[in-house]
């Protein structure tokens, strides 16, 4: 399943764009650019918004692709080249045959190059007949565009000459190996070899190419040595106009390839995606086929608790504690998985990382740290190997803990991210590049964020309140410790439940803060409700009915504040909004350890014991539920607070 | 009497130190301590019904103010103040009847229990505040069922005859019959879970998903009951936070081979959704028809009508308890919820189904509208 989501996500946008919902992803980086004028991130997610038409709002600013433009073309403005790729990518949505359109149109600028190559791999016969066509002007005279066209055939027909065989005798007896490599290479021979394979040279070239297309950023310097020496040994006029151009050139040219690939790679997908993105399926564990295949793959090997309870046979279920000494273990023996997105997997697994925030956090950083050491096998390009690298580790996360939303809502903006990036870019450039989107989603998504639902929920609490909050919300501790710094007076009612006792930890740390608390259990929240005024609840999710997925037992305060007419105010950033809608806790939610439950303070011994064999006994542990829309009075998100029926405009408009 | 005293210290500390807990079991041993006070009870000439009543008051106090919450106490204590007073109207009236229809003594046995329902629509008529009420009508029928009580009364009443005019023998027998009443009292608080767990058939069928919050033994006999009928069903017990009594619950419930499931209490409401009814047992239920029970129950309730699943309430005979609206009771360290009449579904109870808008009536059946204050005399 993880292999074919890097094209998915590539897709997602125009799949998007018909239905009602965009990707979760795609609304806080929106909202971000329009409010905290920071676009370069919401540029590419505008896309699916906007098919046609393109605002210069959407327009990435320099400075995110500076990195792919300073490099190709430092003169020719990189809103075009933006903006053609936009249209590149629209066009790879529609009908091919704009693509000739685009041929047609005068690319004035290296980037049009990366349009072209993504066409050409689009209809390879149409696109290297036409370069062919106008590599006639360039030979003549100036142009760029001419010369990526022209590079782009001369390419595949050297490339499917080296693979082929047929053509290398052709090839100066020098560079031979090389040829099939490097591309600079290639376009000295281009001349030469021009006429001879049009029909031989189009088919193949691609998955050369795509092979090739990785290396050659690090290979410039190198190319381009080689090709001013074989110049210098004899060559056209053609050909030392080249050795200007070589820099600029084998980036577009991997442009094309690349573009190519991975355009082609999407397209076929595309089809299959398109159906899949309607109803994207979670695993179902009841579905015993489907579930040893996982197995098989699967790293972590979790022992399936004995019973299970019926309504939650769909929901894996395993017994805890037993995996992670084997997982410790394991550590030296997997290659595939980063270190740190290992470290991140065992803290997730044993509890030690917990809290939507924190754990996608922990997540995105083990992540920049992976991509930091990351370097492009041969043979392969950046994109779809990186994309394919991390879903190796998203499942690798999963296996020890079920995503959550917040965790999969990143995840897309990573892939999202990688697999929108500009196919001329050079490796280490890719890799900051996507190190600085995971640091700004970091900051924006999710601190900023924070900062701002603070502001706007300390709003709300006036002096002599008596909050109430349930378990351990990083939010609502941040509203709380934020309002007593700003001398609100105001008490502080804790409501925990087993069997986590997260709020012993806010219990704690508040006090010690110097705050006025009171500590109670769940049970006793109808007892405690007379006396409160507000109830602040974090989230792990709004849903796109306006639904509030959290932790077990938030449906519970909200429904009783709701019995006493006590505002509930949930507290959620708007990167954890998910397009999902669902009516009752039942139908998705994830298992926690089921023992956790036979553990009973203030006795030594479980009065379940002795009976634990039972099959007629089952323990269930719930993680999260699902809170209706109607005992919610207001949704505090990072663009303000909204209603939940506002919320629903909202989530329809990302 | 010092014996008593001791027995009533022993009996408070051991309320205070929760030794005793439960509503039956508190009910039972208050209803045994009473017994006692009632037999040590000096016989005086002039009032015995009213010394009887002081002396019971007076311990009452004390074993209500031992755990204030513990609503099982009041109640028997108010029970056994009714009784007392029934059965000195009885006496009172057969003696007055005596004297106007001359002597019956052949005919005791049978009419006997005829003076009885007389005495106590005489009863009835007496306060104001109780019309004539279904106890009053049902009358004959647990005076007939419970054997041991006709027949003494209506020896009573036969001695009583006899000698009308000799105070000291027929208060003699006002001690002895309510000593007897008390006696029958306990029976009463014995079966009463019999009586309630039959009627489990009844509401539970086959394939039914039960939700249920802590550990009451009423609602295990009900469950119980329902399994020897062969009916499968599926319990979901919430564990009952404070005190984690429903892991007692699901360890006896599987121990009879019921499928239960435990979940946590935050879980009630995610699971309510697929729960087809959920019964509880009582701490002690209002004459409005608000029920005080364990702690998150209110909870429950709340979800159950969210969904609209049926909440039913098992109340055993010792629980009816104040009169009037009482809010809920607040504890340091809450151990009762109150839930509201309207979120209630059923009554269950020893004597069958009733709405929340009835109990009032059951309640005025077993007390006394002059013994509601028993509590707020110890209050000060």
């Amino acid at each position: 399943m993880e292999p074919r989501r890097p094209p998915r996500t590539v897709s997602d946008p125009k799949v998007r764009q018909v239905g009602f919902v965009t990707p979760a992803a795609a609304p806080p980086a929106r909202t971000v650019s329009d409010t905290a004028a920071m676009p370069a991130a919401g540029a590419s997610q505008e896309l699916p918004l906007s098919g046609s038409s393109l605002s210069p709002v959407m327009i990435p600013p320099p400075r995110h692709d500076g990195l792919s433009a300073r490099v190709t073309a430092p003169v020719p403005v990189p809103i075009a080249a933006t903006a053609l790729r936009l249209d590149n990518l629209q066009i790879r949505v529609g009908s091919y045959n704009q693509s000739e359109v685009l041929l047609g149109t005068p690319p004035m600028t290296s980037p049009s190059s990366r349009v072209e190559d993504a066409v050409s791999e689009f209809s390879d016969d149409v696109s290297a007949s036409s370069l062919y066509g106008r590599t006639e002007p360039d030979k003549v005279g100036t142009a760029f565009p001419g010369r990526s066209g022209d590079l782009m055939p001369a390419k595949s027909v050297v490339a499917g000459g080296s693979i082929g065989g047929s053509h290398t005798p052709e090839n100066p007896p020098t560079t031979s190996l090389v040829v099939k490599t490097l591309p600079g290479i290639t376009e000295k021979k281009r001349g030469m070899l021009e006429k001879q394979h049009d029909e031989a040279a189009a088919p193949k070239p691609l998955k050369e190419k795509t092979t090739k297309a990785e290396r050659r950023a690090l290979q410039e310097a190198q190319r381009a040595a080689k090709s001013a020496a074989k110049e210098g040994g004899g060559a056209d006029p053609t050909n030392t106009k080249k050795d200007k151009v070589v820099k600029p050139t084998p980036q577009k040219k991997d442009v094309p390839e690349v573009a190519a690939s991975s355009g082609k790679k999407v397209d076929r997908p595309l089809e299959k995606e398109r159906k899949k993105e309607v109803l994207p399926l979670r695993m179902q564990f009841d579905d015993k086929h489907k579930v040893e295949k996982v197995k098989q793959r699967a790293i972590v090997n979790q022992r399936e608790a004995k019973s299970r309870v019926e309504f939650f046979q769909r929901l894996p279920q395993y017994v805890h504690g037993t995996q992670l000494q084997e997982l410790e273990a394991k550590f030296f023996q997997l290659d595939a998985v980063h270190p740190s997105v290992y470290k991140v997997g065992l803290h997730h697994l044993s509890g030690k990382i917990t809290g939507g925030n924190a754990r996608c956090i922990a997540m995105l950083l083990a992540f920049k740290e992976a991509i930091k050491d990351y370097s492009t096998p041969p043979e392969k390009a950046l994109v779809r190997d990186l994309n394919a690298k991390i879903s190796g580790f998203v499942s690798f996360l999963i296996e020890c803990r079920p995503l959550s939303i917040s965790m999969g809502n990143a995840i897309k903006f990573l892939k999202n991210r990688i697999a929108k990036l500009p196919l001329s870019m050079s490796e280490l450039d890719a890799k900051a590049s996507i190190q600085s989107d995971i640091d700004r989603f970091i900051n924006q998504k999710i601190i900023i964020a924070d900062k701002v639902i603070v502001r706007h929920a300390f709003a709300k609490i006036r002096d002599g309140d008596v909050l109430l909050t349930y378990g351990l919300s990083s939010v609502v501790e941040m509203i709380l410790v934020y309002a007593h710094e700003h001398k609100k007076k105001f008490r502080i009612v804790i409501v925990d439940s087993r069997p986590k006792h997260e709020g012993q930890i806010l219990l704690r740390r508040l006090v010690a803060k110097g705050l006025n608390c009171t500590y109670t259990h769940i049970n006793a929240i109808s007892y405690i409700m007379h006396e409160v005024t507000r109830v602040f609840l974090g989230a792990a999710s709004v849903l796109s009915n306006g639904t509030v997925y959290s932790r077990v037992g938030t449906a519970c305060v909200a429904m009783v504040a709701k019995a006493y007419r006590v505002p509930v105010l949930i507290c959620c950033e708007a990167y954890k909004f998910h397009e999902r809608v669902q009516l009752d806790s039942i139908c998705f939610n994830e298992l926690g350890d089921p023992d956790a439950i036979l553990k009973v303070p203030t006795h030594v011994e479980s009065y379940l014991y002795g009976c634990m064999d039972n099959d007629n006994l089952q323990l269930l542990n719930l993680n999260y539920d699902a809170t209706p829309s109607d005992y919610v009075s207001m949704i505090i998100t990072d663009y303000g607070m909204v209603s939940c029926n506002q919320l629903l405009i909202y989530c329809s408009v990302f | 009497m010092p014996d008593v005293q001791a027995l009533v210290n022993d009996f408070v500390l051991k309320i205070k130190r929760r030794k005793i807990e439960g509503s039956q079991a508190t009910a039972k041993h208050t209803a045994e301590l009473l017994r006692q006070v009632v037999s040590q009870q000096r016989i005086t000439y002039t009032n015995q019904a009213a010394s009887l009543i002081d002396a019971v008051k007076a311990v009452g106090e004390q074993l209500i103010e031992a755990n204030p919450v513990e609503l099982a106490i009041g109640n028997i204590v108010r029970r056994v103040l009714h009784m007392i007073r029934e059965e000195n109207v009885s006496s009172a009236m057969s003696a007055v009847e005596e004297l106007a229809l001359g002597s019956d003594d052949d005919e005791a046995e049978h009419d006997n229990r005829m003076g009885l329902s007389a005495a106590a629509v005489a009863a009835a008529a007496r306060s104001t505040l109780r019309a004539p009420s279904l106890q009053t009508l049902l009358e004959d029928i647990p005076d007939s069922a419970t054997a041991p009580h006709p027949p003494s009364s209506g020896g009573d009443s036969e001695g009583k005859n006899k000698s009308a005019a000799e105070s000291s023998s027929r208060n003699k027998k006002l001690k002895h019959d309510v000593i007897e009443a008390i006696n029958e009292l306990i029976q009463e608080i014995d079966t009463c879970h019999e009586l309630i767990s039959a009627q489990a058939v009844e509401h539970i069928h086959q394939n039914e998903v039960i939700l249920t919050l802590g550990h009451s033994r009423t609602v295990k006999e009900f469950l119980f009951a329902a399994n020897e009928k062969k009916r499968s069903f599926r319990v979901f017990v919430a564990e009952g936070a404070p005190r984690y009594q429903g892991h007692v619950l699901a360890k006896e419930l599987v121990g009879k081979g019921l499928q239960t499931t435990v979940i946590t209490d935050s879980a009630v409401f995610a699971m309510i959704s697929r729960v087809n009814m959920v019964i509880v047992g009582a701490h002690a239920i209002m004459a409005n028809g608000g029920v005080i029970a364990p702690v998150g129950i209110n909870m429950v309730a709340l979800a159950a009508q969210r969904h609209a699943v049926p909440f039913v309430v098992l109340a055993d005979c010792m629980d009816y308890g104040q009169l009037g609206d009482s809010p809920p009771i607040r504890v340091e360290n809450p151990a009762f919820d109150y839930v509201a009449p309207k979120l209630v579904s059923l009554f269950i109870t020893d004597m069958g189904g009733h709405s929340p808008s009835y109990v009032y009536r059951l309640i005025a059946d077993y007390y006394s509208a002059e013994d509601l204050v028993v509590r707020r005399k110890s209050a000060p």
